[in-house]
């Protein structure tokens, strides 16, 4: 089993609130991902999880045990640092198995262990190298290597792959996907790349400022967002926000609409607009249209898209996918 | 142009450096030299440099009056007992304060340190007055922890700027590993810092070595080490400066040895972290 609760867990440093109060319930087998800027204490949270910041107050719970006082040595839960942390001095095998002698297991059952986890990583040709001599990717792997070996009751990521370059970030990123499809394990995943929380995670928890904004599965926080922030944060590119008298049309303080929720017509559209720039992906196209009163809007159009900058141009935002916000940026349905 | 000045920079600077040296050395190699002298020759105005009728009598005459491996050994013992006993206490203590620091942990650092700045005859008194009331005057193990006192705060700030260098990730993923702190700081810690450690502990085996205020003053004959053999050559009935550097010279030898083999790993272990 592996659940995970959080009860108004808080951190301070002082005077410093990092986390004002924080209610959470990961269910056993769930790949949960914290996504939010820099400095918005995701990393802060999933150290209180580990157990490597003390909490100021509230209670962390692991399969209903209260482990708010307990080390980290103690939880049962196995982490991947985004520096990942290998121990420098000893060989990759030793690296992997050192949880396992801390744990007090018999070299023979160490051995198969260690080999088994190897063979999935890939890792078996290196298993008597330094971590120095291994390219990043590798260290990543020899990382999680060390962390699965253990059976932990879950696992937690701390932006592992944001020292990766792009290519290796994706394979590695279907990997872990891959991992947690066969161990059916509980994994917490934090990130600041929204692409990675809304391709992975089973729920996002979309944090702000140390708190937790929305918590949902992908296409929820995508579809039905609760407030400006994750409506802004969650999608690429980014959601377009309309003020003013054009949102009083639709009774809101503020409109947001997903540059791929408005259609380029002939006329007649709502909005007009001058072409500032179009950005060419092959199977869509980006259009960053300056259109007066609404502001300067994202345009997402598929395929090749003709006009150029300069061009004038028709929207129209589909009225289903408009979503409004009131004078607090929170969501009005 | 720019090649010639920068080789002439060069010979002048080496030049100067090795006049330094020298320098320093001098007192040493004048020293052994004499040890190797005559007592007549030894007292020669002016003096001999090499020219003189080289002996090996200053030895025997030593060797004949005082049980010199009886000193040596007391020597390493104390060296080695107060550089392991700060070791116990000093890797923990850094540890502390590199990866767990408080508020005051910097104040902490500076005061050990300000305890070095204080005349060590000012803290005679009281100590003597302890070590007599506790039975510790002449003892090894009493000696042993003055010295260990002494050094303390050198290891310790030492030890601390080293740890400094390790990531705290990797020892947070130790804990994470199931490593209790004290396995965490056999296993992970000791192991990274070995460089530094190693050079921490040649440092203090050499201040330890050489220490002579404290064990002038609190030994006499059970605990005393080399540096009251070579004290013992300079008494009341005269000074026999040939005798005096032949003690002198079977005193530092080992030491010097000792810093010659490790000076590589010195340079690096002090200037650790001031270059990157």
């Amino acid at each position: 089993m592996g659940t995970i609760t959080l009860k108004k867990v808080r951190k301070a440093f002082g005077d410093a609130v990092i986390i004002p109060g924080a209610d959470l319930d990961i269910r056993h087998g769930e790949f949960v991902v914290f996504v939010g800027p820099s400095g918005c204490g995701k990393s802060t949270l999933l150290r209180l999880i580990a157990g490597l910041e003390d909490l100021t107050s509230g209670d962390i719970l692991i399969d209903g045990e209260n482990v708010s006082e307990v080390p980290p040595s103690k939880r049962g839960l196995s982490m991947v640092f985004q520096s990942y942390a290998l121990y420098p001095h000893m060989s990759v095998r030793n690296n992997i198995a050192f949880g396992l002698k801390m744990a007090g297991m018999p070299k023979p059952e160490i051995e198969a262990k260690v080999a088994k986890a190897a063979a999935t990583l890939n890792l078996t040709e290196y298993l008597d190298r330094k971590p120095r001599m291994l390219s990043g990717g590798q260290r990543q792997r020899v990382a999680i290597g060390r962390a699965i070996v253990r059976q932990p009751k879950g696992f937690l990521f701390d932006e592992p792959l944001s020292n990766l370059d792009a290519a290796l970030r994706v394979n590695m990123r279907i990997e872990i996907m891959q991992l947690h499809k066969d161990l059916g394990a509980t994994m917490v995943y934090v990130t600041h790349d929204q692409v990675e929380a809304m391709t992975m995670a089973d729920r996002i928890v979309v944090l702000n400022r140390g708190s937790i904004e929305q918590v949902g599965s992908p296409l929820e926080l995508y579809n039905r967002p609760d407030s400006l922030f994750v409506a802004g944060f969650i999608g690429s590119p980014k959601m377009n926000f309309v003020s003013g008298n054009l949102a009083a049309i639709y009774n809101a303080h503020t409109i947001g609409i997903r540059p791929e929720h408005i259609s380029i017509v002939e006329s007649g559209g709502d909005w007009q607009g001058t072409i500032q720039l179009t950005e060419h992906l092959g199977a869509d196209s980006f259009l960053h249209v300056e259109a007066g009163e609404a502001g300067r809007l994202t345009v997402r159009a598929s395929g090749e898209f003709a006009g150029k900058p300069g061009d004038t141009v028709h929207l129209k935002p589909d009225p289903a996918r408009v979503h409004r916000f009131d004078q607090n940026g929170r969501a009005v349905r | 142009m720019a090649r010639a000045v920068s080789t002439r920079r060069k010979v002048f600077f080496s030049v100067v450096a090795w006049a330094i040296a020298f320098a320093i050395f001098f007192p040493i190699l004048w020293t052994i030299l004499t040890s190797f002298k005559s007592e007549g020759d030894a007292i020669e105005l002016p003096p001999k440099f090499i020219f003189f009728s080289w002996t090996l009598e200053n030895y025997a005459v030593v060797q004949e009056r005082s049980d010199y491996i009886k000193f040596a050994m007391n020597s390493v013992m104390l060296a080695l007992g107060s550089t392991i006993l700060a070791l116990i206490i000093a890797i923990p203590a850094a540890w502390a304060m590199a990866f767990a620091p408080g508020k005051r942990t910097k104040d902490l650092l500076m005061w050990m340190l300000s305890t070095k700045m204080m005349p060590p005859v000012g803290a005679l008194i009281p100590l003597y007055l302890i070590f007599r009331d506790f039975g510790l005057l002449d003892t090894r193990g009493g000696i042993i922890i003055v010295l260990m006192l002494l050094n303390l705060p050198i290891i310790i700030w030492m030890l601390y700027t080293y740890f400094k260098e390790i990531p705290a990730e990797i020892l947070e993923a130790s804990r994470m590993d199931g490593a209790s702190i004290g396995k965490e700081l056999v296993y992970v810690l000791a192991p990274m810092a070995v460089p530094g450690i190693a050079s921490t502990v040649l440092l203090n085996i050499i201040l330890a070595w050489n220490e002579a205020f404290w064990t002038l003053s609190l030994t006499t004959k059970d605990a005393a080490p080399l540096t009251q053999f070579i004290a013992s050559y300079s008494s009341p009935e005269g000074l026999f400066w040939a005798k005096l550097s032949a003690a002198s010279t079977m005193a530092i030898a080992p030491i010097l040895v000792l810093g010659w083999f490790a000076q590589k790993q010195l340079v690096r272990g002090l200037t650790f972290g001031a270059v990157k």
